[in-house]
């Protein structure tokens, strides 16, 4: 009997000076932690661990992240809300990453009136008409314009052909911008095709791209595909330069790519050359220290995403999810790590546009842009 | 669309076409002989080409080492799935052993997330399939050629098994009558089990053969070709080996131009596929080389 009154004695000495802390605040983590965009949620989750460090606690009350799984779908993003609401009883969301999921989620947040920051979803369609929904990314008109432009300037394209997933919101919603902003600058779009999500085999679509002979090709989709098509597309010898958008920025995409991938350009949040604030450099530092892996868009917005809720949190000096909502729109110039950030009241971010490239292997920065 | 053009789809076609084949013949001969369709099949195609990837990048081992290994392992496992999860309930209602087999599925899956994570991982491919062959206006890639060759090899030899050997016959035997095949002394169990090796051999097989032309190793990559072998099985008369090989031929081909004649519809592949399948099932209920049902 001895060890059970032990037991007892040590789970109360435990949990009686944890009880008689300060509660602590909770916020939820909706990340894709698993399936096909896996790669971004384990890295957000990477940097919103480093950022809490940075800030483990708000109006003098530890910080409680709780993560939850969306499995890269969008009926599971959904439910995942829903658990971290209801069960876990956050008041404030970080999350998702994808516009698609994060789409799919953010009605449930809006129905309960738990503010909902995106750190990289950029499809329009996020914010509109929403109360409780923010981001801390541009978005994918900006994106599109700026795409076009690259594509007319720096790489000299007449004519573009656009492969894009059809059962992804952000895919089919930054081929539209990017189609509208390419005609309008004098360039020409020959033609489209099209795949859905978990498709592996593009052989059909890019030897149709093949005979339409484009310039470049316009990829607006995710870092998996990215490096099978430009893996098979280089196979049958379709050796016109890719284009691509933010969700192809994932170690997987070289991983799986290889030398394929080499010389694809594409428009991005953020590169650890822009890094120009103090917070910037103090993260970079303890997470260069700590995690020790790269630091990328979707590890650098989650952070920033982190930082601009604790900082909402402090200026409605409340864990009311209201108030914290009132606060987080009225966001200015938050010197970020990504940069200064400038909530709009639409819920949308004020946010310059990194273009990268991938060179011998590496993510390697070009130029930033301002939309 | 032109002459080249055409020549050039039928090569990526036929590529697709025999990697699903090589997957619908496990699921048609497990179906022949138990009259249970399992669901799991196309996660063996995952666990084969994990097996394989981390014999070559963990352990260092030779590419045919390695690949034997998964072949061999992924055989074993066959069998064991077999003996641990369909054994028990053989005499069980046979919806119970289909929703098993949907469950060993995501046992399966799910146990690949957990220990292995959902990032894919890239599969180292060995150099000799790299490259293409040219002719003409037509590149054949020569992984293709390799997909076509080990193909062909392995349906010859799989129908040699099932028409020539005894354990053929009494595979075939079982599937007509299990009851009098075993008044005559055959070992059920014995040859139950032989037909799960080797119906997940050839999984195994077309999994690595898989990788190699679309190198992302994922726990869930088994799910949509598991699904396309189940359709081009069906397509072909689920039962028989060659309609297998067949279905699976006619749905690469029919995937691969409907994309290729269409671009518009690329989006709308898999629907295609299915679209395929319901059209054979109401004309020819039992698909293209299945048995007649007796009226």
């Amino acid at each position: 009997m001895t060890w059970i009154v032990g037991i007892i004695a040590a789970i109360i000495m435990g949990v009686v000076p944890a009880a008689m802390a300060e509660e602590p605040i909770n916020i939820g983590a909706l990340l894709p932690m698993t399936g096909s965009v896996a790669a971004f949620g384990q890295m957000a989750w990477d940097g919103i661990n480093t950022a809490r460090k940075i800030e483990p606690e708000a109006l003098g009350r530890p910080i409680d992240i709780k993560l939850s799984d969306t499995k890269s779908e969008k009926v599971d993003s959904a439910n995942a809300v829903s658990r971290l609401i209801e069960k876990e009883k956050v008041v404030v969301v970080i999350g998702e990453l994808i516009s698609g999921n994060t789409i799919a989620a953010s009605d449930y947040a809006e129905r309960t009136k738990i503010p909902m920051v995106s750190p990289t979803a950029t499809n329009p369609l996020v914010t509109q008409g929403k109360q409780f929904v923010f981001r801390v990314c541009f978005i994918d008109p900006e994106q599109g314009r700026v795409a076009a432009k690259l594509a007319l300037d720096e790489l000299h394209a007449k004519t573009a052909a656009i492969i894009y997933d059809i059962s992804q919101d952000y895919c089919v919603g930054l081929k539209t911008f990017f189609q509208r902003e390419f005609t309008q600058g004098g360039g020409k779009i020959l033609g489209e095709v099209m795949y859905k999500m978990g498709d592996r085999d593009f052989t059909p679509q890019l030897s149709r791209i093949k005979s339409l002979k484009p310039d470049i090709i316009y990829a607006p989709i995710y870092y998996t595909e990215c490096a099978l098509i430009a893996k098979q597309a280089r196979e049958m010898g379709l050796n016109a330069p890719i284009l691509a958008g933010d969700g192809v920025q994932a170690p997987e995409l070289i991983q799986l790519g290889g030398k394929a991938v080499e010389g694809i350009y594409f428009t991005a949040h953020f590169h650890t050359d822009t890094i120009s604030t103090p917070m910037g450099k103090k993260f970079f530092e303890l997470f260069t220290k700590e995690v020790g892996k790269e630091l990328d868009s979707y590890t650098a917005q989650s952070a920033d995403a982190y930082f601009v809720v604790v900082d909402a949190i402090k200026r409605a000096g409340s864990t009311d999810p209201v108030k914290i909502r009132d606060a987080l729109s009225a966001t200015k110039d938050f010197e970020g790590l990504t940069g200064k950030i400038t909530i709009k009241p639409d819920g949308n971010a004020i946010k310059p546009m990194v273009v990268n490239k991938v060179k011998d292997g590496k993510f390697v920065y070009v130029t930033t842009i301002m939309p | 669309m032109d002459y080249s053009f055409a020549l050039q789809q039928l090569v990526y076609g036929l590529t697709v076409g025999c990697l699903y084949g090589l997957l619908a013949i496990g699921y048609s001969m497990v179906y022949g002989v138990l009259r249970l369709i399992n669901f799991a099949h196309g996660d063996l195609l995952m666990v084969s080409a994990y097996i394989g990837f981390f014999g070559i990048v963990i352990f260092h081992l030779p590419w045919p080492v390695s690949f034997a290994g998964a072949i061999a392992l992924t055989a074993l496992l066959g069998i064991l799935i077999d003996r641990g999860a369909y054994k028990p309930i053989r005499k069980s209602p046979r919806i119970n052993a289909l929703i098993t087999a949907i469950g060993v599925s995501f046992l399966l899956e799910n146990v690949a997330l957990v220990t292995i994570g959902g990032r894919p991982k890239s599969f180292p491919t060995p150099g000799f399939v790299s490259g293409a062959i040219v002719v003409g206006d037509v590149s054949i890639p020569t992984l293709s050629v390799w997909v076509f060759v080990v193909t062909v090899v392995l349906l010859t030899l799989c129908m040699a098994v099932v028409k020539k050997t005894r354990i053929g016959i009494a595979m075939r035997a079982l599937s007509r009558d299990m009851e009098t095949v075993m008044l005559m002394g055959v070992d059920k169990d014995r040859v139950i089990s032989f037909t799960f090796a080797l119906g997940s051999a050839l999984a195994a097989a077309g999994g690595i053969m898989w990788c190699m032309k679309y190198p992302a190793v994922e726990p869930f990559m088994g799910v949509i070709p598991g699904l396309k072998a189940f359709v081009a099985a069906v397509l072909g008369g689920i039962g028989s080996i060659s309609g297998a090989a067949m279905g699976g031929m006619i749905l690469g081909l029919a995937e691969v131009f409907i994309v290729a004649v269409q671009p518009e519809w690329s989006g709308y592949r898999d629907a295609v596929a299915f679209f395929l399948m319901i059209v054979i099932l109401l004309t020819r209920p039992t698909g293209i080389m299945g048995e007649r049902l007796p009226d």
